[in-house]
């Protein structure tokens, strides 16, 4: 067996195994669901009437940036599960087991998409309940999709890294959350770039989660006549999109993988 | 290639024989675990202060010493889960760091902990240790369900662990290190926080276990546990081997046996002083609240039956006669100065150092008495 083929079996065998959690403790996937519900709802009922986007109207413009703010905090996940495993010592067990070396990563990162895929399922029906629509067909929809899958992949690598380099569960709990709050908030997923201060359009336009959300919304067909930032990325968002995600996991699966084999319980 | 003929020597009988089997196994060398010059630094402390070991083929090691003494430390070098800041081991013949995917191979861990996975079912646990084993998927559940036979868990088997007892997560913890029938052990503190019913049933699979012919190190800071489990043992202090024998040589190293008896009547103490006086290394100790008297002896139960021919002819009745032997905690003592969970941080074992309290008081007397 090639160091490829065996990294992906034993990936699987242990993302099952962090599936099966999903289905033994439903309630953990009814309230990671909750969240993004009432996000959606709360923003298109409550900020809908505030917020004025030109072109277009806000609840449409603001799909894009709920999925992707939503799968970027799923990833946050990957932290914590890590932790917790480190902390109970199921790391140890599969550290001395004859498996791939970053097969208990791959395994943790598969899973957490599959969470994602599920709770952007439930996200798209509710988007469709408050007025959202898929504008340009099905097959740019599922490109939108695969490219805020993408990233979401990319970010529970980086969320990994953090896992492993924190001691206990509580502190990835914070560690791994806190500082998407300014990715999402600093971006194009809940305004419009055009409108920050001046000094914070060009952070909001380099950020990695702009490009997606604007990638999605463009493949959805959510930008009515509004016009992308006169920015290189804003105006480039797909392979702006897809090159960061690329350029995470580059870092990140390495430095992980180190950070995995580093890894000890004291 | 600097480092030492046995590492050469272990090589080309690896090299040899392609893949697994017990051919694979350093031949020239009837040691499963070696450990030589161990170093491990966190930080400051010293967890491992130039460890030297060895185990062999078939037997039991009991790795003996108090919280913090650098046991889970090497077992966790020896199982590839730390890198030695200087030293070697191996296992099997190979070198836990330039080979540790061959080691991981042949061993079987089972840690403080019990790493199970809360959310499986006790069957799931044990299949995806099969899986990660490459066992393949059918072997993989024949092996899962034998091991859950074997380990009295079969009607726990489709139960998720999360409802199982500490025992049982342990024997399931055992099981899973067991998987692909390891040809070295390791447990780490098998029995810690075990209630007494569900220790001794563990003893009882361990026990079983190495009866079939397994190498097994084992950390415990169970002395009696050791002294039921271990072929020999090894005693570490502060990261360091401080003491190695068998238990009887460990005891002997420390001596002190000592004869005990009461008889029934007061009346009778004073020629059961002088009796015992003519028989024992020291001078005779009576407590005539309880009728009793002892004495240092050497000779073990030649001196009791010596005694009580003695005694007997001289019309003394006997009520209770015994040899006490020092307890592996004596051992501990007098090799440390401290009894071997004086540093135990946690409150959950004061029950345990008022017991010890009071024999380390007893042994400090006995000690003094000798000096004298």
């Amino acid at each position: 067996m090639s160091v490829m083929t065996q990294t992906v079996a034993d990936g699987m065998v242990v993302a099952k195994r962090n599936l099966i959690k999903i289905k033994r403790i439903p309630d953990l996937l009814i309230f990671t669901t909750i969240q993004p519900i009432m996000f959606v709802l709360l923003f298109a009922y409550v900020f809908g009437g505030s917020i004025k986007v030109p072109g277009t109207d806000y609840r449409t413009y603001l799909m894009a940036g709920i999925f992707t703010q939503t799968v970027a905090f799923g990833s946050a996940i990957t932290a914590v599960g890590l932790a917790d495993d480190l902390q109970k010592g199921i790391i140890d067990r599969f550290r001395s087991l004859p498996m791939a070396r970053s097969a208990v990563l791959v395994g943790r990162t598969v899973s957490d998409l599959a969470n994602n895929v599920i709770v952007m399922v439930v996200m798209s029906l509710c988007g469709v309940l408050v007025g959202w629509r898929i504008e340009r067909g099905f097959w740019l929809a599922i490109a939108a999709y695969a490219i805020m899958f993408l990233f979401a992949f990319s970010m529970s690598w980086v969320s990994a890294t953090i896992g492993l380099s924190v001691r206990s569960v509580e502190v990835a709990q914070s560690a791994g959350f806190i500082w998407i709050f300014p990715v999402t908030f600093i971006s194009n997923a809940f305004v419009v770039s055009q409108n920050l201060p001046g000094w914070l359009q060009p952070v909001a336009n380099w950020n990695p989660l702009s490009a997606v959300v604007a990638s999605a919304r463009r493949l959805f067909g959510n930008t009515g006549s509004l016009p992308a930032p006169d920015a290189w990325p804003m105006q480039h968002p797909y392979i702006t999109a897809v090159g960061w995600s690329l350029v995470l996991l580059l870092v990140f699966v390495p430095l992980s993988v180190r950070k995995y084999r580093a890894a000890a319980v004291r | 290639m600097a480092d030492a003929p046995a590492a050469a020597a272990a090589h080309p009988v690896v090299g040899a024989v392609p893949g697994r089997g017990a051919s694979g196994r350093g031949t020239r060398s009837s040691a499963a675990v070696v450990a030589e010059g161990l170093v491990k630094h966190y930080g400051d402390v010293k967890a491992l202060d130039g460890l030297d070991l060895e185990v062999p083929e078939g037997t039991v090691l009991g790795l003996l010493g108090p919280n913090g003494a650098g046991k889970t430390t090497a077992v966790r070098v020896f199982t590839t889960l730390l890198t030695p800041d200087a030293g070697r081991a191996t296992v099997a013949g190979f070198d836990v760091v330039r080979d540790a995917v061959e080691v991981r191979r042949t061993i079987g861990l089972s840690g403080q902990y019990a790493a199970v996975d809360e959310n499986l079912t006790g069957f799931e646990n044990l299949e995806m240790i099969g899986r990660l084993y490459h066992l393949g998927k059918r072997a993989s559940r024949v092996r899962a369900a034998e091991l859950l036979e074997r380990f009295d868990l079969a009607d726990a088997a489709s139960r998720v662990v999360k409802t199982y007892s500490g025992g049982m997560r342990r024997r399931l913890d055992l099981a899973g290190s067991l998987v692909a029938e390891p040809r070295v052990l390791f447990l780490d503190e098998p029995t810690t926080g075990l209630d007494p019913r569900s220790r001794l049933a563990m003893w009882e699979v361990i026990a079983e276990l190495v009866g079939g012919g397994t190498t097994l190190l084992l950390t415990t800071q169970y002395l009696e546990e050791a002294d039921r489990l271990a072929d020999s043992i090894v005693v570490i202090d502060r990261g360091r081997v401080i003491a190695r024998g068998t238990a009887d040589e460990l005891k002997a190293q420390i001596g002190g046996e000592r004869l005990e008896l009461s008889v029934a009547s007061a009346d009778d103490l004073p020629s059961t002083a002088q009796i015992l006086g003519r028989l024992g290394t020291g001078e005779p100790v009576v407590e005539t609240h309880t009728h009793s008297v002892g004495v240092a002896v050497s000779g073990g139960s030649a001196v009791l039956i010596d005694a009580l021919r003695q005694l007997d002819s001289a019309g003394v009745v006997v009520r209770d006669v015994g040899i006490r032997r020092p307890t592996l905690d004596d051992v501990f003592l007098s090799l440390t100065g401290h009894s071997a969970d004086d540093e135990m941080p946690d409150g959950e074992k004061q029950p345990h150092r008022g017991r010890r309290g009071r024999e380390r008081g007893r042994d400090r007397d006995r000690a003094e008495g000798g000096r004298s």
